[in-house]
């Protein structure tokens, strides 16, 4: 008599060793393929690619003007870096967030006011300031974060339009103002610095030749991240002197509030004038990383202005008035 | 291939990643306009990240029961030690052109390099006690002792990020804050619960 064993599978349905392994490498392969995707897309989230380039209409009519022989023979820093590795804390405090930040700022219509110890204040809208002859002016501009690049500015001095509105003999100061939009402006909230952003120069300062407005670079309009419609370039102090997208102008008798030394006195002054020999009290400024270079450099005293500028500080204590 | 080890492989590869992307946009020039900075401080955040998860493995076991985790937990504070190393290494090239001399001016002058190297020469002796035949020669409890470094070094290591930030303070604040929280547990649980003591067995 034969037994039959109930329900029997048929060894043709179990699974063979090697299908049953290759099925569980199978799933394995999948699992750590999934995990490795998962986790290059949490970084790439973390850090997102910069946006796509900026596109600001052309400057017409630029004129190159006599002072770009200073740094002529030093290579440009290219567009790309000039326009994604910003300092802009109204947008973001990560400097290749400000681009995308910045990107639906809104600069027309604009106005500069410029008022205070003056003859005659006016109100200059964007157009206007447009109208002056723009000149090309290539300057280092070094950040007090110990990084440098070499930027196209183009813009007009700083002297011309303070010559139209006429200061006042007792007028010593100038300060200047950005505009603050919290609605455009979001990130702001986590700076830690105040806002307006405000900066000032001593009047002397802010007529010497190489202090100019800048309303564009590389030929074209500013792009919004680099200050757009209107910014200051101060070449010979660090770059957060040079304040951007102003909208007032002010003559003083007094020596203006300045936002980072508000933040920090012990560590912004209001000079703040580029000077390898006086460090900042958490780091040095002896050298500086200059954009697409991989090592360090010396950083030159004026920001390697200082035949052109030197005179305007002649008997002070640079350590003190740092 | 049992599962652990799977998950083993799974990890050790999850966690060359970030490196993996850093290199490939190197490679590609897509690190911005100052790949250095970004190259230190990635990797310098990326230590911290090892640190935490590292600690959040004893938490994790106590409150869920998930004991399995310590096996993945020498691996972790591996590679926060590998991701400190490339930090410092990068900082020593690129910042001091390896010169000796500057760095130790460096470490003089200046508190915050002061603290994060003071921070990872902490993890030296943890990383060389990794092994197994290390934790039987200290045994458990002194082993237990020594490694409780770990968070002396992840304090140090949000005060350094603290220290080099400008005015926004975001981040080390909630780094600063995910530490708390780990410690606060370690601490609420020697106290609360000391019932649930885990075996000392860290041997795998």
């Amino acid at each position: 008599m034969v037994i039959k064993k109930p329900n029997e599978i048929k060894s043709s349905e179990i699974t063979p060793e090697d299908v049953y392994l290759n099925r569980r490498n199978f799933i394995r392969a999948g699992v750590l393929a999934g995990t490795t995707l998962a986790t290059a897309g949490v970084y790439k989230f973390l850090n997102p690619p910069p946006p796509k380039e900026v596109k600001t209409a052309e400057i017409n009519d630029i004129v190159k003007a006599n002072e770009t022989d200073i740094t002529s023979n030093e290579e440009l820093t290219s567009f790309a870096d000039i326009t994604n590795y910003n300092n802009f804390y109204e947008f973001s405090t990560s400097k290749t967030a400000v681009a995308r930040a910045a990107e639906d700022f809104v600069t027309r219509p604009w106005t500069v006011s410029v008022e205070g110890l003056v003859q005659k204040p006016q109100t200059f809208g964007i157009e206007d300031l447009l109208k002056f002859t723009q000149e090309e002016r290539i300057y280092r501009l070094r950040c007090v974060e110990g990084w440098s690049m070499v930027i196209p500015w183009v813009g007009f001095p700083l002297k011309t339009i303070l010559e139209k509105i006429e200061p006042l003999g007792k007028a010593k100061f100038v300060a200047f103002q950005t505009l603050y939009d919290p609605k455009q402006m979001q990130l702001g909230l986590f700076a830690g610095i105040q806002f307006p952003y405000v900066e000032g120069l001593r009047l002397d300062e802010a007529l010497h030749p190489l202090t100019i407005l800048a309303t564009g670079l590389y030929g074209k309009q500013l792009p919004n991240q680099n200050g757009a419609p209107i910014r200051l370039v101060v070449p010979w102090k660090y770059g957060f002197k040079s304040i951007k997208a102003i909208v007032k102008i002010t003559l003083t008798d007094t020596q203006p509030p300045t936002t980072w030394n508000i933040a920090a006195p012990n560590e912004y002054g209001f000079y703040s004038n580029v000077n390898p020999n006086v460090d900042h009290p958490r780091w040095s400024q002896a050298t500086e990383r200059r954009i697409s270079e991989v090592g360090r450099r010396k950083t030159l005293m004026f920001n390697g202005y200082a035949e052109e500028v030197a005179k305007l500080y002649d008997g002070m204590d640079l350590k003190k008035f740092f | 291939m049992d599962d652990i080890k799977f998950n083993k492989i799974i990890l050790f590869v999850n966690s060359l990643v970030p490196l993996a992307l850093l290199a490939w946009d190197a490679y590609w020039q897509k690190l911005g306009a100052n790949p250095i900075e970004y190259f230190l401080r990635t990797t310098g955040v990326l230590t911290l990240v090892f640190l935490f998860i590292t600690l959040s493995v004893t938490p994790l076991r106590q409150h869920f029961g998930w004991n399995q985790l310590i096996k993945f937990r020498r691996m972790l504070g591996l590679y926060a030690f590998f991701y400190g190393f490339l930090h410092l290494i990068t900082y020593s090239i690129f910042d001091k052109s390896l010169s000796i001399s500057a760095i130790l001016g460096d470490i003089w002058q200046r508190p915050f390099i002061a603290i994060g190297m003071a921070s990872f020469f902490l993890l030296i002796p943890l990383a060389i006690t990794s092994t197994n035949s290390m934790i039987k020669r200290l045994g458990g409890k002194n082993w237990q002792k020594l490694h409780r470094l770990a968070y002396i070094a992840a304090i140090g290591g949000i005060v350094h990020f603290y220290m080099i930030q400008k005015s926004d303070f975001t981040y080390p604040i909630l780094f600063g804050m995910v530490l708390a929280g780990l410690l606060g547990y370690r601490i609420y649980a020697a106290y609360e619960k000391p019932k649930k003591k885990l075996a000392t067995n860290y041997r795998n």
